[in-house]
């Protein structure tokens, strides 16, 4: 469970202070699939960093299943990023020397999992995905969409309870991004948590929830069914 | 984490970069070379200088009759007294730092055999002169130990003077005429060369009272002394001295040393020592500058994998291990190139040089290897440290 109370960030840029979050108070649960939507510069990534323990808000507090961490040392916020939270990134990440499998091993390596089961980890990740013809390929040698894939394979391989992605379709043509979102879907309906980032209407529309941003604070939340709503808005915004 | 995951992970990293892999890795490797190489020069150098040293006889005193002021200037002051060999013995006998004790005479006259004759140095001397010289035979023997004031008319011939008088007749045991006195070949001198300025290779060696008689000597030409160890030569030095001063009522010797030509060779060899050891340090750190523009080439370039990295859970420590890794590989596979290079540089000189007993000391070599492994994380250690630092945003952002 995810519990957000009064999350504030501000950044420092010279002298002028940017407030990314304001005051941002939401609670998700385990197994829910939240989409998070907002105009450029609203606070998504910023909100999805903190949640995904790469950040730290300036003032709040955040309980991940009842712990606080905002008291967490580095250390220990390594070790929840290693085993509770998978990241998906909107260009993907994978390392280009490494083939995929090696690629979905890293996380593995770093983790101290021993070989035997790493290999067999590996395997099922990427068969998971629909990948495991593509085992030994570099990630040049594989499409976006592929590619992606494989990065959902690295993020889900240590078997976190959430998984996190950052417009994960953004570069994806309508098709393998809808191969992708089917994956997500099926990850979540295993329980996984599911926390995207988006602005493409469609992918919202998979949510049980939207959680809209504006200008850092939360303006709205509705059902993901309810997305027409959404729409409205944001068009009413962009004629302001 | 095992350490060879790490390994592993730090090498395909490098492999995945192999032009700047493989110029970094040049880097050290010259630089070992470098040490490897220099360090077999400067021991070659020392060896030959060691060898031409301990040829020469060491921790000598050499006895002169008449005072001078500054000793190594063979000047006489007023008329001294004699030399005798009676000091000689005097000195072996009273003063306990003296080891050996050999009274020279000196002459130049002609040595003949039949119709051949030759003008060489005539030295007159006691069996202790084969010892503190260092002289080895080529045949016969050297003087007898019996024969300190007897005067027996045997002759020790020198390689060179047995050549041009014998050819290739056998020399021992036939009679020469040196100045016209009629001895017996005892022995002949192994090829020696130059030393302190007397050809050992043109020379006639006799009974130091034979030598005295023959040419009508009085005093000896020089006292040699040798002294147990160079940690003795000091106290040598002045109980000689105060003896014969003693035994003439006044200061009409001088006491000198090879101490100064020593030192000075020790000078040289030290300053050496040191050039090679600053050249080295500066051919190592340079490489080590190499390693770090390559790492921290390497770092920027990898930020985004770095900030992956972070978000992946993995740790401050391991991303620094595992970037040090990488500066270690590097310079370690260099330190072992740059060791096997210069290691057939050395082989190729000394086969071109023979006479420079070129090698590289086993200290340098343990030091390069482990100067370079050090130099390579020391400097992989400020980008590595970078890495680790990075705030992930950022990094995945690739800013
Ligand atoms: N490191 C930073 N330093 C300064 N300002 C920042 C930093 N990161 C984000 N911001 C600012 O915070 C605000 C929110 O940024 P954020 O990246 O969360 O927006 P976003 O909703 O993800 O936008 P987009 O849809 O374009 O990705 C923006 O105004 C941005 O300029
Ligand atoms: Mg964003």
């Amino acid at each position: 469970m995810i519990k957000l109370e009064g999350i504030t960030r501000t950044f420092q840029v010279g002298d002028q202070p940017v407030h990314a979050l304001v005051d941002v108070t939401e609670t998700i649960a385990e197994g829910e699939h939240v989409a998070i939507m907002g105009p450029s510069g609203s606070g998504k990534s910023t909100l999805l960093n903190i949640v995904g323990c790469l950040d730290r808000p300036t003032s709040g507090s955040y309980h991940l299943n009842g712990r606080d961490v905002g008291v967490l040392e580095e250390a220990e916020l390594t070790n929840v990023r290693r085993h509770e939270i998978g990241f998906v990134f909107q260009f993907f990440h994978l390392i280009p020397r490494l083939t995929a499998a090696e690629n979905v091993e890293l996380p593995m390596i770093f983790a101290g999992i021993p070989r035997a089961e790493r290999r067999q980890r590996v395997t099922t990740s990427l068969e998971a995905v629909g990948l495991a013809a593509r085992i030994g390929h570099h990630p040049d040698q594989l499409s976006g969409g592929e590619r992606q894939r494989v990065a959902l394979a690295r993020a889900t391989v240590m078997q976190p309870q959430i998984l996190l992605a950052d417009e994960p379709t953004g570069n994806l043509d309508s098709q393998s991004g809808r191969a992708v979102l089917d994956l997500l879907d099926q990850m979540n309906d295993a329980g996984l948590t599911l926390i995207v980032v988006t602005h493409d209407p469609k992918v919202a529309h998979r949510a049980d929830r939207i959680v809209v941003l504006v200008d850092g604070g939360i303006e709205r939340r509705v059902r993901g069914d309810q997305i027409g709503e959404i729409l409205a808005m944001l068009a009413e915004e962009d004629e302001d | 984490m095992k350490v060879s995951e790490v390994f592993k992970f730090a090498a395909k990293s490098l492999t995945g970069h192999r032009l700047r892999t493989g110029l970094s890795l040049l880097g050290v490797t010259i630089g070992v070379a470098a040490v490897v190489m220099l360090t077999a020069l400067g021991e070659g150098a020392r060896l030959y200088v060691v060898e031409q040293f301990a040829s020469l006889g060491t921790n000598l005193l050499i006895v002169l009759p008449g005072y001078t002021e500054t000793s190594g200037t063979f000047g006489y002051g007023g008329v001294p007294n004699d030399l005798t060999l009676d000091d000689a013995q005097a000195i072996a006998r009273l003063v306990p730092a003296a080891r050996r004790v050999a009274p020279i005479s000196m002459a130049n006259d002609e040595v003949a055999f039949h119709e051949r004759r030759r003008q060489v140095a005539v030295l007159g001397t006691t069996p202790e002169y084969q010892e503190a010289r260092q002289l080895d035979m080529a045949r016969g023997e050297f003087l007898p130990a019996d024969d300190v004031d007897r005067g027996s008319p045997v002759v020790i011939l020198g390689a060179k003077t047995s050549k041009e008088l014998f050819g290739s007749v056998e020399p021992v045991g036939k009679i020469v005429r040196v100045a016209g006195w009629r001895m017996r070949v005892i022995g002949v001198l192994a090829k020696q060369g130059t030393k302190m300025g007397l050809d050992f290779d043109d020379i006639a060696i006799v009974p130091v009272a034979t030598a005295m008689q023959l040419f009508n000597q009085t005093s000896l030409f020089r006292i040699l002394v040798q002294a147990h160890a160079y940690s003795d030569l000091d106290i040598a030095k002045t109980e000689v001295r105060q003896l014969l001063i003693e035994r003439h009522d006044e200061e009409d010797i001088t006491v000198i040393t090879q101490d100064a030509v020593l030192s000075t060779f020790n000078a040289v060899l030290g300053a050496l020592t040191l050039a090679v050891g600053a050249i080295a340090a500066i051919s190592l750190s340079v490489a080590g500058i190499g390693i770090m523009n390559v790492m921290l080439v390497s770092v920027s370039e990898r930020t985004q994998e770095i900030g992956l990295l972070k978000a992946l859970g993995v740790a401050r420590r391991q991303i620094l291990a595992a970037f040090l890794t990488e500066a270690a590989l590097i310079s370690s596979a260099g330190g072992l190139l740059g060791l096997v290079l210069g290691w057939l540089a050395v082989r190729l000189l000394v086969r071109l040089y023979p006479v420079l007993p070129a090698s590289p000391p086993i200290w340098a070599v343990v030091a390069a290897l482990v100067i370079s492994v050090g130099v390579g994380v020391t400097f992989g250690l400020l980008p590595a440290r970078r890495a680790t630092r990075l705030d992930p945003i950022a990094a995945l952002a690739g800013r």
